[in-house]
């Protein structure tokens, strides 16, 4: 056969590949964006469930996902950012900096439901905090520290060394150095990660399921000890759980949280371009 | 010394403890993880002995008396993988090569923005529409009583694997160094063959790390399967079979078991079993990393 | 003539990175208030005895010294190290300003040492300025990028950046590798000034700017002091061979 005959089947193949993985994404955002716009009015969005979950609003799902979601952060940030210090700024090449390295790895591919079980023996039941927003927000906040950690060592070790050294030089201490002269250049990139992390926790069933879920809960959430409803959990209850729930109800809530961790993913996707193009060194 | 640096420097003492504590806490939670799925899970092992937790083949986990046997969920667990593994891995490795070498710079960018894309779909939310189109159309493809199979959860989980194999290979790919590809090109080879023969070449070790990685997640997955496996805990005989994993096992019944129980303490020994798989796919998969880059 | 003060003692000094010596038992005193400047060709030691004097070498792992280094009599190895970065500034090669306003770069030292009144500050930076001849031309924009500067403006930035924090000594590793005729005599110029009140030591692979401003002169080859000698006499008469096939340009 003749080559470039060859060279052009292959690449056709290639394409098609690239299709196949592109399409049925775009396949998925246009379904449920059809069949779920006609579910969304303010009422949906504001008001509690009623009539076993077949009407009224998702507002508990959606308020709890927030606060799931920003208890997460809080916890993750603050120790992921951290680590990512100690591994760029101290840590030098030897057993431990390796051992934490593939600790991270393996934090990564920890299946989600392993870290639902985490958190149901460590924070429902060990610490006694029970099935509440507290439990949930660790177990997701354990969850995205990978995500965290891994975005915070590059935007870290892509601050030029030069910053460092002239800091150094002028007299500043060690800690000093890394506060005014290296994390204000790479708080872009850890905001960006920390977004991400964000859209990770806030779409996350399975490390939710024994730590803070409610099946049906029409109520609000007073303190961080509640219990609360969450949108993936709430979008699988009324999928498999439930029976005789509209259909609009279904995609209603799945384009709901779809646009939830699609906004946080456009908005670090932003924040990322924004930052590249403005960075000088 | 002054005060004023003095109190900075007891300050700055108190941080870099911090930071170190910091920087070992993962170390801890891993541990951890793992401290805590054996303590409630080892329990199990009083009563039924590991080869029949792992052999046997029945899980009854609620009938009297009771019976462990994980082995329908492993190869349930396992012919989902597999199935997943046999579709994204040729389709995840070519649309890397696609975008790491073929594409102009433009598309190129559009498609990594779709495959990052498809990666922050929630889980529920890929088994929601797997649920409500594909299996219905497995369905009727096939004429069975039910559209929610093994194949389905293939189907579906391939989806989930794709983003992790295209990233990390195209990484891989795009890492592999020009003048490989200039060499190639300057002794007449077509683009095609440079591609193929030299650059998927060189780029192995990252393009099988790449399928590991997918491997794993795919594992791991749970809730997209527990919506689209139909979740039937037999020992399947075929790919159009409703079959159970591993993963959705665990997060469908615990919400039913008695603390402290006996099927509490079989589930939390299904999660060491999952936790030891993924921890040996990532740790390899870590390593053939490290060899691409040096 | 009155015996010069001693400033720096350097004795039986030695810099190893791993295997590699870069600096072989070095004796020397550096005077105050002197430019003392060292010359040789690349990979004679010269900036690796710099960074060890304000201790920067500290942050390179495969780092090892022998011998000591005495600053107004006190080995550095028992100083608290940033004081000693303070007293003992550096002026590097190229420009490193800080991604911050001119303002910012120049108070960014003293600002790190405690000082925080907004007044005190504004002097510390003029002061600075003027000291490095970069006052007029920025004065009426002190709020702008100090990355917008032009190459000569930035290095002064950097001297003036140093001179905020009250160093002793100042030390110049090929100041003006990268600069134009004029910048660098302007640059030239500076360093003369700053002897009155400072002690210099210019590191520089151009032996026409050793001979211009250096009071004494050391070469360096190989991690060795080669000779070391009043700057006149050692471009005039040179004793060792390895000196004079330097000086003019037979290797480098």
């Amino acid at each position: 056969m003749n080559v470039y005959l060859k060279q052009k089947i292959a690449f056709s193949v290639l394409f098609l590949c690239t299709l196949l993985v592109i399409v049925p994404v775009l396949v998925i955002l246009a379904i449920i964006f059809v069949k779920g716009m006609s579910a969304i009015d303010i009422s949906f969005l504001t008001e509690v469930p009623i009539k076993g979950m077949k009407e009224g609003g998702i507002f508990p799902a959606i308020l709890g996902t927030l606060y799931l979601v920003l208890g997460a952060v809080l916890f993750a940030v603050p120790l992921g950012v951290l680590s990512a210090i100690y591994l760029v700024e101290y840590s030098r090449e030897n057993f431990l900096s390796r051992l934490v390295k593939l600790a991270i790895v393996n934090l990564a591919g920890v299946p989600s439901v392993v870290y639902g079980l985490f958190g149901l023996g460590i924070f429902v039941l060990y610490f006694e905090f029970g099935a509440s927003i507290l439990s949930g927000s660790l177990t997701l906040g354990i969850m995205i520290l990978p995500v965290i950690i891994t975005a915070s060592r590059e935007a870290l070790e892509s601050v030029p060394k030069s910053f460092r050294i002239v800091s150094l030089s002028l007299g500043a201490s060690k800690w000093q150095t890394i506060r005014h002269s290296v994390l204000p250049h790479a708080l872009p990139g850890i905001l960006t990660g920390t977004i991400l992390g964000l859209g990770r926790a806030a779409g996350e069933t399975a490390p939710i399921l024994f730590t803070v879920a409610a099946f049906y809960l029409p109520k609000l959430p007073t303190s961080i000890f509640d219990q609360t409803m969450a949108l993936p959990y709430h979008l699988y209850v009324i999928s498999t759980q439930v029976p005789g729930i509209p259909e609009n109800v279904r995609y209603g809530t799945a384009l709901v949280l779809l646009l939830l961790v699609l906004l946080l993913n456009l908005a670090a996707i932003i924040l990322r371009y924004q930052f590249r193009k403005r960075k000088r060194w | 010394m002054d005060t004023h640096t003095k109190i900075r420097k007891i300050k700055e003492f108190i941080i870099e403890r911090l930071i170190f504590l910091s920087g070992i806490m993962s170390i801890i939670i891993v541990a951890l993880i793992f401290a805590f799925l054996l303590k409630e899970g080892l329990t199990l092992f009083w009563q039924v002995p590991l080869s029949d937790f792992i052999f046997a083949r029945n899980w009854y986990p609620i009938s009297d008396p009771p019976q462990f046997g994980i082995l329908p969920l492993i190869l349930g667990s396992v012919l989902v993988t597999a199935g997943a593994a046999v579709i994204s891995v040729p389709i995840g490795i070519g649309s890397a090569l696609f975008i790491a070498e073929i594409a102009p710079p433009k598309t190129k960018e559009i498609m990594k923005a779709g495959v990052e894309l498809l990666a922050a779909i929630p889980s529920v939310v890929i088994g929601f529409i797997g649920m409500i189109t594909l299996a219905p159309i497995i369905k009727s493809v096939f004429g069975l009583p039910t559209g929610l199979t093994a194949l389905s959860g293939a189907i579906t989980l391939a989806f989930m694997a794709m983003p992790t194999i295209v990233s990390i290979a195209e990484d891989a790919i795009t890492a592999v160094p020009r003048q490989y590809r200039e060499a190639a090109i300057a002794m007449g080879a077509t683009k095609w063959q440079t591609t193929w023969r030299i650059v998927a070449y060189a780029a192995r070790p990252g393009m099988l790390a790449a399928v590991m990685l997918g491997i794993g997640r795919v594992i791991g997955e749970t809730m997209a399967v527990m919506m689209v496996t139909g979740n039937a805990a037999l020992i399947p005989h075929s790919i159009l079979q409703p079959v159970r994993t591993l993963t959705a096992t665990v997060a469908a019944e615990m919400g039913e078991t008695v603390q402290g129980g006996e099927h509490y303490a079989a589930l939390f020994a299904i999660g060491i079993v999952l936790f030891i798989i993924t921890f040996l796919i990532n740790g390899a998969a870590d390593l053939y990393l490290h060899k691409t880059k040096k | 003539m009155v015996a010069p003060e001693i400033k720096i003692s350097i004795k039986d000094f030695s810099i190893y990175y791993g295997e590699n010596a870069a600096l072989k038992n070095l004796n020397l005193d550096i005077y105050k208030n002197e430019i003392f400047t060292i010359i040789g060709p690349a990979n004679s030691g010269k900036s690796s005895l710099l960074q060890s004097l304000n201790r920067l070498n500290d942050l390179t792992p495969s780092y090892k010294k022998e011998g000591s280094i005495f600053i107004d009599n006190e080995d550095i190895d028992n100083a608290d190290v940033e004081s000693l970065r303070r007293r003992v500034s550096i002026v590097f090669a190229l420009p490193f300003p800080l991604p911050l306003s001119i303002f910012d770069n120049i108070a960014y030292g003293p600002r790190m040492h405690g000082i925080k009144s907004k007044s005190k500050l504004a002097k510390i930076v003029e002061k600075g300025l003027r000291e490095a001849y970069l006052w007029d031309e920025v004065k009426d924009r002190l709020d702008t990028p100090a990355m917008n500067l032009s190459g000569g403006q930035q290095q002064r930035l950097c001297i003036a950046r140093i001179l905020a924090v009250e160093p002793e000594i100042i030390m110049f590793d090929e100041p003006t590798s990268g600069l134009d005729p004029i910048s660098t005599a302007r640059v030239e110029e500076t360093l003369r000034e700053l002897k009155e009140r400072y002690t210099i030591i210019l590191v520089t692979n151009n032996v026409a700017q050793a001979a211009r401003v250096g009071d004494r002169t050391a070469f360096l080859l190989m991690g060795e002091l080669i000779e070391l000698n009043d700057t006149k006499r050692l471009f005039t008469m040179a004793q060792d061979k390895r000196t004079d096939d330097y000086l003019t340009g037979k290797f480098g």
